[in-house]
């Protein structure tokens, strides 16, 4: 048993300072099992990550997730702004509707992967994820001047964000506010008041259940999280952690900053071709994303299943042919469908769903096939 | 903190073992699968026979989150692997002193034994 603490050090090396979102004692009270994630002290677990997980697959679940930053741009020049920092086309967009899309280096490396919420046709905010605030503040702030014509302000202090996830997070978060959520499409969002406090009441989530994510000013947060729970009871309500979180989003194939995409990975890569539109004028990035796509792309980012006994770890090789050729990126015993699922790059040409490969699990080869994703399809779909 | 039992031996790593005559059943103690999480995986056993040296691997076991080796407390060769853990790993979460038992070992030198902690000793460990 001798590793059993050295993973939870392994996920935060590097970070000093602490910080707390506003329900740290909420979630203390609770009985969470807290451990660092991203610089932040988080809830990795309440009741444990299969019941969460389960919970949120059967019925719902509740996230502290503020500790994802969120910027706001706002001013003539947003739209132009966003449009310049980002891959996906922004003057799609329409009032009250998200986006998913990435920021790039220059290369074509991903910054962060981010939504943009569209409130007005010149106010924008963007949600970025809590391990790239301070990455993404610098690059956001450093590609900001005032002829950009828009006001750029870090208010991820200001605001909390709680996400309701599963089957029945629309009954949960409609007995909360008089708003017609039946009326917000997934990817739409409205600004009213849930729980009486004012937010931002968005269909999107990290989940693949239908969902909410609330975005509520920091000192409503506690009266919030009550608010869902006790709507949220007759529903059989639970609260998740990021345990759950992370296997929950890998099910899907929703990458995770950090393991799956990265500053050394460009969204083509990735297989986040459709949030790059390539074809709506110059971004960051552009230009080496166009000559990527014309000279090929040399590898892609798959689903896999392990053909053997054994879990896929993050960091583990890959083997093709024999040949060392990466790493796992995401890997987990999936709860929802029992089988050792991952994510990694292949070679051009190797990605195809039935393409076999090895994963090095402790010194064996283990065989691993390319699978279509998501992995989990919920029923109906 | 559920209780100890008194009945067993322990190591630092939060192994559990019954001596009954010549042979040792080893587990994880309640701290270690209630520290781990849900587990849901158990592997990388040696082959029934293979002789084994205090200190050597003897499994792994993997919780959602986390990978860990489970070493071997005392010296000799295996006897059983827990079967039921292949299909059911959730046993050393909810029963880890009984059905969630991992292996049975022969025991090889008595004398290895009293490297092992007392009940007292390892609640001691704990605190």
């Amino acid at each position: 048993m001798q590793t059993l603490l050295g993973a939870k050090r392994m996920v935060d090396a590097g970070h000093t300072e602490v910080r707390h979102t506003p329900l740290h004692g909420v979630h203390k009270g609770m009985g969470a099992r807290l451990v660092p994630f991203a610089g932040w002290e988080m809830p990795v677990q309440y009741s444990g990550i299969l019941a969460e997980h389960r919970a949120v697959r059967g019925q719902v679940g509740l996230f502290d997730v503020s500790h994802m930053g969120e910027f706001l741009v706002e001013g003539a020049g947003a739209e132009a702004f966003l449009q310049r920092l980002t891959s996906n086309d922004v003057s799609n967009l329409a009032v009250g509707q998200a986006q998913y899309t990435v920021a790039c280096t220059e290369t074509g490396g991903i910054v962060d992967d981010l939504l943009i919420y569209k409130r007005a046709g010149d106010r924008y905010l963007v949600c970025v994820n809590a391990g790239r605030l301070d990455a993404d503040w610098d690059w956001f702030s450093g590609h900001h001047s005032a002829d950009d014509q828009c006001s750029l302000v870090n208010a991820s202090d200001d605001y909390a964000q709680l996400a309701i996830q599963g089957p029945r997070a629309l009954d949960v978060v409609q007995r909360m506010t008089t708003e017609n959520l039946s009326e917000v499409p997934t990817y739409r969002f409205v600004e009213g008041v849930a729980g009486g406090l004012p937010c931002i009441i968005a269909r999107t989530g990290y989940t693949g259940e239908d969902g909410f994510e609330l975005f509520v000013d920091a000192s409503g947060a506690e009266a919030l999280w009550d608010a869902v729970m006790e709507a949220g009871q007759p529903d059989g309500i639970l609260p998740i952690g990021l345990g759950a979180r992370d296997t929950l989003r890998l099910e899907m194939k929703y990458c995770l900053y950090g393991n799956d995409i990265t500053m050394e990975t460009t969204p083509l890569e990735a297989r986040l071709g459709w949030i790059t539109k390539l074809d709506k004028g110059n971004f960051i990035g552009r230009d080496a994303l166009v000559k990527q796509k014309e000279e090929g792309i040399p590898r892609g980012l798959v689903g896999f299943v392990l053909k053997d006994r054994g879990i896929a770890r993050h960091g583990y090789r890959v083997l093709v042919d024999g040949e060392p050729s990466g790493v796992v990126t995401s890997g987990a015993m999936s709860p929802s469908l029992g089988t050792a699922i991952g994510l990694c790059y292949l070679p051009r040409g190797r990605t195809r769903a039935g393409n076999s490969f090895e994963v090095e699990i402790r010194g064996r080869l283990v065989p691993a096939e390319v699978v279509k994703t998501p992995f989990f399809k919920r029923a109906g779909n | 903190m559920a209780s100890i039992p008194q009945d067993l031996k322990y190591s630092e790593d939060h192994e559990w073992v019954l001596v009954d005559g010549g042979v040792a059943t080893i587990g994880i103690t309640h701290h270690a699968q209630d520290q781990l999480g849900d587990v849901v995986y158990l592997g990388d056993f040696p082959d029934t026979g293979s002789s084994i040296e205090q200190g050597d691997p003897v499994g792994v076991v993997e919780s959602v989150k986390a990978t860990s080796d489970i070493y071997a407390p005392i010296s000799g060769s295996i006897l059983e692997i827990n079967a039921d853990l292949i299909e059911s790993p959730e046993l050393v979460n909810s029963d880890p002193y009984g059905e969630g038992w991992i292996v049975r070992m022969k025991i090889q030198y008595t004398d290895e034994l009293a490297d092992l902690l007392t009940h007292e000793a390892y609640e001691e460990l704990l605190d």
